[in-house]
């Protein structure tokens, strides 16, 4: 059942995809229709998003009720909660040699502890168990552009995703655009480092996707479809 | 006093004399640590001394979350790891920088260093511990109780009439019995206190023996600690390394531990 075709990369035998980005850069929209086509051309897909599990979405809700959380327990308890969905969700089926599209990864985790202090290094040891996938397409966009997509779409822009944490701006909106600046910044510094293949986001949707699929066309070679599976038993 | 942690800065501290003294008491269970806090807690009330106690798994923040999870059992050993890491940071940062910061003495039944050794056991590797951990502070003392495993089984049956599905390693499937991943899961353990020892300067006392013998060592080991004035006096000038304690001055039954 398992194809012979070990990542060079994590060694397992799937392939590892990760989309990064500011919220509004488009990522979620493009990594539903790469995932889309990777299906229909026969490769097993499986599909992670970075939400909160019940246990730790429960915890941060009572911090924050109580004025408990400070950046390490912010951190850890991120930490904790992507450690749980590696462990359950991403490294079964990469083992199982799908392709594992993950809308975030930890460089989300980077970029936002970064942004509120945290040690850089401790944080990217902390979050070690989490192999360096085959891609990370990093979505590029302007902070206004996001903010534009964010009141656009009318979801209500959350205390955490807008930084109020921080206290850098009482006005959610003030803060939103401060605390998306740092991330940015954070995501432009790492982008060489951890090699991302920088997209532009800004164009539209077809040209970008178009982009995708070209780009991941040898990284598929040899990669064995659902077809060739059952053909080769 | 403790104003130093292991590598790690802590973010959003404020910058603050942390006047009190940390004191941290480890071991296994049914090393007589629950007793001995409570014995050195009593005298150093007596002298005057403002001591508050914690413990693992105390935190408002997490400990019922935590305790979900391990009814199920349903977490990997990363994703625990890391849950323990964030109950603990809790702790640090809501309980014991601020006790220390009033000058209170803190008394922790256990530390980093049993969440440490139950990581490594469970599959992490000693130097990710380490550096999870660097957030900690480093103890004004630590005081390690040393039992032998036989020890440890006669007081756990004698406490509880049986072996607890965690304290044995049953997690770990060392053995489906239980009395045999009890000896495996403690023998795992002390290898990791072992080493643990040296670089984090352990006071290792002898806790094979009755609790008030083991008591007058951890008096005269914590001792020298309040030598230099009372809890409610201010400190001098932090002094650039630490002079604390150090490893080498051990109880005086350490030569059996």
């Amino acid at each position: 059942m398992i194809p012979e075709t070990p990542s060079p990369t994590h060694g397992y035998p799937g392939r590892l995809l990760v989309f990064e980005g500011l919220d509004g850069s488009g990522k979620s929209t493009q990594a539903r229709l790469l995932g889309k086509w990777l299906q229909a051309r026969g490769y097993r897909v499986f599909f992670t998003e970075w939400n909160s599990s019940e246990l730790v979405s429960q915890t941060i809700r009572r911090g924050k009720k109580k004025g408990l959380l400070t950046p390490t327990t912010f951190s850890l308890l991120h930490a904790t909660d992507f450690a749980d969905r590696f462990e359950r969700h991403i490294l079964p089926p990469l083992r199982a040699g799908y392709v594992v599209i993950c809308d975030r990864y930890a460089y989300t985790a980077f970029v936002r502890d970064a942004a509120r202090g945290c040690d850089p290094e401790w944080v990217r040891t902390i979050y070690s168990f989490a192999p360096k996938p085959d891609r990370v397409f990093y979505f590029q966009v302007g902070v206004a552009v996001s903010l534009q997509r964010k009141i656009a779409s009318r979801l209500k822009i959350s205390y955490y995703e807008a930084g109020m944490d921080l206290g850098l701006s009482d006005d959610v909106r003030e803060s939103y655009e401060k605390f998306q600046n740092r991330l940015k910044r954070e995501y432009d510094a790492m982008a060489p480092r951890d090699e991302f293949v920088i997209v532009n986001a800004n164009r539209p949707v077809e040209v970008v996707q178009a982009e995708l699929r070209h780009q991941l066309r040898p990284l598929l070679n040899n990669f064995p479809t659902v077809e060739t599976l059952i053909h080769d038993h | 006093m403790t104003t130093r942690n292991y590598g790690t800065r802590l973010p959003g501290m404020p910058r603050q004399r942390l006047t009190g003294r940390l004191i941290v008491i480890e071991g296994a269970d049914g090393s007589g640590r629950s007793t001995e806090v409570g014995l050195l807690r009593e005298w150093l009330e007596i002298q005057g001394h403002a001591v508050v106690d914690t413990g693992l798994r105390r935190s408002t923040l997490l400990s019922e979350q935590i305790d979900e999870a391990k009814r199920g059992h349903t977490l990997g050993a990363a994703t625990m790891a890391l849950f323990y890491a964030a109950d603990f940071a809790d702790q640090l940062e809501n309980k014991m920088i601020p006790s220390l910061a009033a000058g209170s003495t803190v008394l922790a039944d256990r530390y980093i260093y049993t969440l440490m050794a139950r990581a490594i056991v469970r599959g992490a590797s000693r130097d990710w511990a380490q550096r999870l951990y660097g957030f900690a502070l480093q103890p004004d003392l630590v005081l390690f109780l040393d039992a032998r495993p036989e020890i440890l089984l006669h007081r756990a049956i004698a406490k509880y009439g049986s072996l607890d599905y965690w304290e044995s390693g049953m997690d770990l499937s060392l053995s489906r019995d239980r009395f045999e991943s009890f000896f495996r899961y403690q023998e795992l353990l002390r290898k990791e206190f072992e080493w643990m020892a040296s670089p984090y300067k352990f006071h290792v006392v002898d806790a094979n023996r009755s609790p008030l013998l083991v008591h007058t060592d951890v008096r005269k080991i914590v001792q020298p600690l309040y030598a230099r004035g009372s809890a409610s006096e201010p400190l001098g000038p932090e002094p650039p390394a630490r002079p604390a304690v150090s490893a080498r001055r051990r109880a005086p039954s350490a030569a059996s531990a």
